[in-house]
């Protein structure tokens, strides 16, 4: 249990140090980011309190904000697909996620890139809308959605297999 | 009363979904409204003193281009001083009671629709909120959050940046403001149809407003065509200063402010 909340601790401080002073100064091709602190709702323990975990999610994408000087855009889109979670879990991994005995680090790589792209998707479809602010510009959103998504994908699919434990 | 509360028992992670959506969604609102988004930001100890620790190793892999930079500047000013004895022609910047100051852009961002910069200069070193922020090659910004070692400008690269400015040629103005898309081009808007407009003409400041001398360079018109009322002119400009590539940077204080302000809202 222990283990759990330090290994979470670390994961939070890193990827939002990593998202505000590497991944932000990317701009491939322009304006082209991946957001990948979204990984921390993606790995989050599914059996833990899910109260903290919206919190926790709102607090990760408020400090993401304050960072990129953005108002609310990544909290907001944060707390939306750590609540909505669960229903992405369900579709992703089927019959496990019912059973609680899903890990994500050692899924199925099909179910776990439907999961994790869902889940991008989402989050930054919120996340552009919001930040464009503007129902004339929704081709610039949906452009900024797509590519940012297939960077962050990738991003994500390429860390998962890298740091997933080999223990089986 | 048992049933209210069991209720909201029941639905206790929804709630605080909503409420906490809510907060976010306010947050966003305000910070799309000019002045008002006074909480999230990143002029404060926590990220300041981040970015600063970043920037400064970041630096030393800029110092050949700065120098490059500060000497062009210097060669400039020399070239001025030597050969225009007359310093009140033309190119110089309108008389006013201005004083500048040095400072670090410590984040810059350029890829969002509204887009800041982080300076290293706060209250502590008398950088105060509308003071404006210029490079040796043209306008930056405009400062809108100030905490005690760090500010936040406001870029030209944000949807809800109003400047004044005009063409250098004749005297018609207009407001720059962006359109989100390229960050190598801003848009003057309400020019008017009877100005002689040509591509190529270069666009200054209009000292129109306390925060920016007249005479500041802009860029240079890349294109131009009629609004929807066809009476005024939307104007593309290609910047002077390279966004994306901001160092250091000057923060000018209009000293007459209070004054010009004072006057303004008597009325």
């Amino acid at each position: 249990m222990n283990n759990t909340i330090t290994q979470n601790t670390i994961r939070f401080i890193l990827l939002v140090l990593i998202q505000a002073l590497v991944l932000n100064n990317i701009n491939f091709l322009g304006y082209i980011n991946p957001y990948i602190y979204i990984l921390f709702i993606l790995l989050y323990p599914i059996q833990n309190n899910r109260l903290l975990f919206i919190f926790l999610s709102f607090l990760l994408g408020l400090f993401v904000d304050i960072f990129l000087d953005s108002g609310g855009v990544h909290a907001a889109a944060s707390v939306f697909i750590a609540y909505f979670r669960p229903l992405f879990l369900k579709f992703a991994f089927g019959m496990s996620y019912e059973h609680q005995t899903v890990k994500i680090g050692h899924s199925e790589i099909g179910q776990r890139i439907t999961y994790i792209s869902l889940m991008t998707v989402i989050h930054h479809l919120i996340l552009f809308s919001l930040e464009v602010f503007n129902s004339g510009k929704i081709l610039l959103i949906l452009n900024k959605t797509l590519f940012s998504s297939i960077f962050t994908i990738i991003l994500c699919l390429l860390i998962t297999i890298l740091f997933s434990q080999k223990s089986k | 009363m048992q049933q209210i509360i069991n209720f909201f028992i029941r639905n206790k992670n929804f709630l605080v979904f909503l409420l906490l959506f809510l907060v976010s969604l306010a947050l966003t609102i305000q910070s799309h409204s000019y002045h008002k988004s006074k909480f999230i930001n990143s002029a404060n100890f926590l990220t300041g003193g981040i970015y600063e620790t970043v920037s400064s190793v970041d630096r030393y892999f800029e110092l050949k281009k700065e120098n490059e930079i500060l000497l062009n500047e210097n060669n400039r000013l020399k070239s001025l001083m030597f050969n225009n004895q007359d310093s009140l022609s033309r190119d110089s910047i309108s008389p006013g009671n201005y004083s500048l100051k040095q400072a670090l852009v410590i984040k810059n961002t350029y890829s969002s629709t509204n887009n800041f910069l982080t300076l290293n200069k706060g209250t502590s070193d008398n950088v105060g909120i509308d003071y404006g922020v210029i490079t040796s090659n043209g306008v930056v910004g405009i400062i809108d959050n100030v905490s005690g070692g760090y500010a936040r400008v406001l870029s030209i690269l944000n949807t809800t940046s109003r400047i004044n400015a005009q063409l250098k040629k004749s005297d018609h103005f207009g407001t720059l403001t962006w359109d989100g898309a390229s960050p190598l081009t801003v848009q003057l808007i309400d020019i008017p149809k009877q100005a002689p407009l040509s591509a190529g003409d270069t666009i200054i400041t209009g000292g129109r407003s306390a925060i920016f001398p007249k005479g500041i360079p802009v860029g240079t018109v890349k294109s131009f065509d009629l609004d929807e009322t066809e009476n005024y002119y939307t104007v593309h400009i290609n910047l002077f200063n390279d966004m994306t590539n901001v160092g250091h940077v000057y923060v000018i204080e209009n000293n007459d402010r209070e004054e010009i302000e004072a006057l303004q809202n008597e009325q």
